[in-house]
């Protein structure tokens, strides 16, 4: 028994030491992306690309090659020619933050490198704490703080291997999980220890889990829409003539296209909605058993399904004329911000059934 | 998102596109044919989705109560209204999130009410209590359950109708559909479009063959998907009103040792729902023989409860042999699909009273209330019959007690518990007699004394009379009133015995509801058109192009899949010698390059 929790006492220091390492990793790789960025902004080829911005739409879409036979371009494979639908901007993504510099984009690969080397500290810092206290680690929201950001920048990494265009990302995510770490080694710090009887049930695996998986990509959506407002009034700003200020025009005309970026924040939200719905599920199964009540509107279930119908909103803005883009954007974020709400306000503001040991 | 609606309503609200004055020439020109093209589109894209066509905006049409109806119901069921009423049901739930409700926990609400005692009245007349079932959110989603259904219907009914249909004919201009490419060829038409429609048939897709082209469609279980999501959504409704009239929940505290079978005068206390009939309680019994709490010994968590168990011997029906059992608090006992549920457990100090002749008159585990996290309880014991003070005269007694499982030790200065265990248990009590107050017909709390009819026993320098014990210690009343022993300690649990009916159909809604919605956001539905036609110089020209639903970048992936497997079968034509370029771009490119000035 005394050697156990030697053992148990030596993991949980270990997984510390594990986040507090994964914490100066990332801090480095910030300054990568901060590299990145700077050394993008002297890029030759951002200014081409906003140039082709300005005059017009022309230029971005690919030109109809393959035609009769004789004409000088006939391929070896036919070409699929896109085309984007009716009263969408037609502009082009922007080249990234390396800007296609050659340096920019060597800092980008180092940053890069580095979030990986610091997620795989801060998810050995998950497991180690889980093997500390020998359950799941989702016992109280410093262990969840702790998945959370690690979730994210994985599903940021997956995106990546998975070679979609998300290097835009890297920076505001790794800022924000520095902050998220930072609040959760300070603020939330609560020692390893066991699981109330309450928390103990496999639903707590199923449920809590889907819940911080849920979360962690529905932040990468919301960042998504942050992201779109903003390049979308830089588009519009061009689009009526005017010309936004030097630094915006420097990072915004490196971001993808609005029409992009609103795709990439829809299709993460979309993917992650029929999972959030059967994350409240399990929940309402697991309250049935620990309970014996399905659904009591206590505060967490009650903006569990704030954030669920507020998403609901937001696909069926997406699917409503005249309530897209901003709109829809803006929708989202709300949605998001329940969540986030629910994660932290709830826990900490609002008492409920859902109180966990030490916050 | 379906064509239909991005064609006629969309275009206002996105940013115009700008003019473009190389092409106005061409555009004035082809503008005839342009009317010609964009119905042909719009055929293309119709039918694509079922979603209803946003309505105009403007008033009702026609006049009279029949022209309102039809103009509401239109207004109940669009998109634009769902929407609306989906943000507002959203925010409606909130308030209940902020000010404790009647239905979760009542004393909260009584003390919400007394520190903003100005905002009561208000609250009160708005349901702020109530919220989830106060009449504004009914109003709310009633509506928006109606409107599901009155959108959900027709839809249905116009799935069917798809399900049987052909993919429409292929637009004029394949070129403007989202995702294009074109060859040319040297197999022949007919042989391209039969090669085509093969390849389409293997890949699942409908196809249908028209004029020179062949049309093709897939993904219906999208829309499936969909519709399968929102009735699923009235199902869970159902399935909720059913449970919530239907539905009962009942506690009962039980001492070790003791039983309790499950009829409702048993009950400490009892909730049902307006349908609910007491006759449908399945009759079980159950003793309880043994509860075992742990806690945390050591730690920063010292005290916080690690495992709590109730054994029990229970036995099902009216004469059902009697089993062995646990429940725990996340392991329900099932019963006919009532649960069994362990809320929560205490001390029950075993206490005797003796009357001033010597006769044992009343002993009894008496329960207390746990007040904190070490179970520092509180309790009242009421001996309402059969004592008799020195004279002879009848009386009541009652003792207000205070519990601790771990007692600080004398001169701590605390009578708080250190430690949920029965480590260093001790009690303490207060004597009165008089009144109890048992029979005034005013409901009364177990655990409390009201001693406004009584009086307090005092020792003889006029002191109130109160002693702290340890088991098998007692208390003498003054004067050879009596004596109070403090024998020994039990140990209680509650359980919370509830019936839920509709769950199970609450669950496969539910499930339901995940696959469909599943079907609805991961599977496309789309079209895609292959037209194959003899160009000018005797070439066969290929044109596809692909339609979906919503813009993914899927559909080009999955055309160019397509096209380079029939491009397979009907590879590009060796070039011409350099002079037929301008024949072969006499028919098409011109066109192609219209195309593009239209497209700035
Ligand atoms: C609790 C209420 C509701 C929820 C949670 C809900 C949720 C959803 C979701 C998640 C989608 C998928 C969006 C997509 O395909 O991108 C959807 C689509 C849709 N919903 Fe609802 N919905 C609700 C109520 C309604 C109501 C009241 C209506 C009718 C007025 C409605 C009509 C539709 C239609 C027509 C679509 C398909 C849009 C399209 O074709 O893309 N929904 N809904």
């Amino acid at each position: 028994m005394q050697l156990a929790t030697a053992a148990n006492e030596s993991l949980a220091h270990l997984s510390n030491n594990l986040i507090y390492a994964s914490m100066a990793v990332y801090t480095i790789a910030f300054f990568a992306h901060i590299a990145e960025w700077i050394f993008g902004s002297r890029s030759k080829v951002a200014r081409t690309a906003a140039a082709l911005t300005q005059s017009g739409t022309q230029a971005a879409a690919p030109a109809v090659q393959v035609r009769g036979r004789g004409t000088t371009a006939v391929l070896d494979k036919p070409q699929v020619v896109t085309r984007s639908a009716a009263g969408t901007r037609d502009v082009p993504d922007g080249p990234g933050a390396a800007g296609g510099t050659v340096q920019g984009d060597l800092y980008g690969r180092i940053a890069v490198s580095l979030t990986t080397l610091g997620f795989l500290l801060a998810a050995g810092g998950v497991v180690a704490r889980a093997m500390s206290v020998q359950r799941a680690p989702w016992g109280n929201m410093y262990e969840f703080s702790i998945t959370f950001s690690t979730v994210a920048v994985g599903a940021y990494l997956l995106l990546l291997v998975l070679k979609k265009n998300v290097r835009w990302l890297g920076l505001f995510l790794v800022t924000t999980v520095l902050l998220d770490l930072g609040i959760a080694t300070t603020v939330l710090y609560t020692d390893s220890d066991q699981l109330v009887p309450a928390l103990k049930s496999y639903w707590l695996l199923i449920h809590v889990s889907t819940a911080i998986i849920c979360g962690a990509v529905f932040y990468i959506g919301a960042a998504g829409a942050v992201m779109y407002l903003f390049r979308d009034s830089y588009e519009a700003k061009l689009a009526r003539g005017e010309q936004p200020g030097k630094f915006a025009t420097s990072v915004w005309e490196r971001f993808p296209s609005a029409a992009s970026l609103d795709k990439f924040s829809y299709r993460i939200n979309a993917a992650v909605f029929p999972l959030w719905t059967f994350t409240i599920i399990a929940g309402a199964i697991w309250a049935g058993d620990a309970w014996g009540r399905y659904w009591g509107w206590d505060p967490k279930e009650v903006w569990s399904f704030v954030t669920w119908v507020a998403y609901a909103c937001y696909l069926h803005a997406r699917a409503t004329a005249g309530w897209k883009g901003r709109k829809a954007a803006y929708l989202a974020l709300f949605a998001f911000a329940c969540w986030i709400w629910n994660y932290y306000g709830v826990n900490i503001l609002l008492t409920g059934k859902h109180s966990y040991a030490g916050v | 998102m379906s064509t239909t609606d991005k064609a006629s309503t969309e275009a206002p609200h996105d940013a115009p596109e700008p003019p473009d004055s190389a092409s106005a020439v061409a555009s004035a020109e082809a503008s005839a044919e342009a009317t010609a093209d964009a119905t042909s589109e719009a055929a293309a894209g119709a039918q694509l989705s079922t979603a209803p066509l946003e309505d105009a905006p403007g008033g009702p049409v026609g006049i009279g109560v029949f022209g309102w109806a039809r103009w509401f119901w239109r207004q109940l069921t669009s998109m634009r209204v769902a929407l609306i009423l989906l943000f507002l049901l959203s925010l409606a739930s909130i308030p209940g999130s902020l000010i404790p409700q009647n239905q979760v926990d009542l004393m909260k609400v009584a003390a919400w009410k007394s520190e903003h005692s100005s905002w009561v009245t208000v609250a009160e007349k708005l349901q702020l209590f109530d919220v989830y079932s106060s009449v504004w959110f009914s109003a709310i989603y009633l509506l928006l359950f109606i409107s599901l259904i009155g959108c959900i219907l027709p839809r249905s009914w116009q799935f069917v109708g798809q399900l049987t249909g052909r993919p429409p004919a292929a637009p004029r201009r394949l070129d403007r559909m989202p995702a294009y490419t074109t060859w040319a060829t040297d197999t022949s038409p007919d042989e391209v479009l039969s090669h085509a429609r093969g390849l389409l048939g293997r890949r699942r897709f409908r196809t249908e063959a028209g004029r020179g082209s062949v049309s093709a469609e897939k993904g219906y279980l999208r829309e499936a998907g969909n519709l399968m999501f929102h009735v699923a959504l009235i199902v869970m409704l159902i399935a909720f009103a059913w449970g919530q009239y239907f539905k009962s929940e009942g506690g009962k505290l039980v001492l070790r040792g003791q039983g309790f079978s499950n009829t409702l005068t048993q009950y400490d206390d009892f909730k049902s729902g307006s349908l609910f009939d007491s006759d449908e309680l399945p009759p079980f019994s159950f003793t309880l023989d043994k509860f075992d709490a742990t806690y945390e010994r050591t730690g920063p968590q010292k005290g916080t409860p690690r495992d709590f168990k109730a054994y029990v011997t229970f036995s099902n029906g009216a004469h059902g042999k009697p089993e062995k059992r646990e429940i725990q608090v996340n392991k329900p006992l099932e019963v006919d699909g009532s649960k069994v549920y362990l809320l929560g457990h205490g001390y029950a100090p075993v206490i005797s009273v003796t009357d001033p002749t010597g006769k044992v008159i009343y002993k009894d585990a008496v329960p207390m209330l746990p007040q904190d996290g070490n179970l520092t309880s509180t309790g009242a014991v009421k001996v309402t019959d059969g004592y008799k003070d020195r004279d002879g005269k009848p009386t009541q007694l009652g003792f207000s007690a205070m519990f601790v499982p771990t007692f600080a030790g004398a001169g701590q200065g605390t009578m708080f518990s250190q430690f949920p265990e029965l480590d260093f248990p001790a009690l303490a009590l207060n004597a009165w007699r008089g009144s109890l107050g048992v029979d005034s017909g005013l409901p009364q709390n177990v655990y409390q004394l009201d001693t406004s009819k009584m009086e307090q026993f005092k020792t003889e320098d006029g002191k109130p009379l109160s002693k702290r014990m340890l088991p098998g210690e007692s208390m003498e009343l003054p004067g050879g009133q009596g004596t109070v022993k403090f024998e020994g300690i039990e140990r209680w649990a509650t359980f919370s015995i509830t019936h839920q009916p509709g769950s199970g159909l609450a669950l496969a809604g539910a499930v339901a509801a995940i696959a469909g919605l599943a079907g609805s956001l991961f599977i496309q539905r789309r079209r895609i058109w292959v037209r194959a036609f003899r160009g000018k110089d005797g070439v066969t020209v290929v044109e596809m192009a692909s339609l979906g639903r919503s813009e993914s970048a899927k559909l080009p992936e999955e055309l160019a899949a397509l096209a380079g497997a029939l491009h397979q079968q009907a590879p590009t034509a060796a070039p011409a010698p350099a002079p037929g370029v301008e024949d072969a771009e006499a028919t098409e490119p011109a066109e192609a390059e219209e195309v593009e000035g239209e497209r700035a």
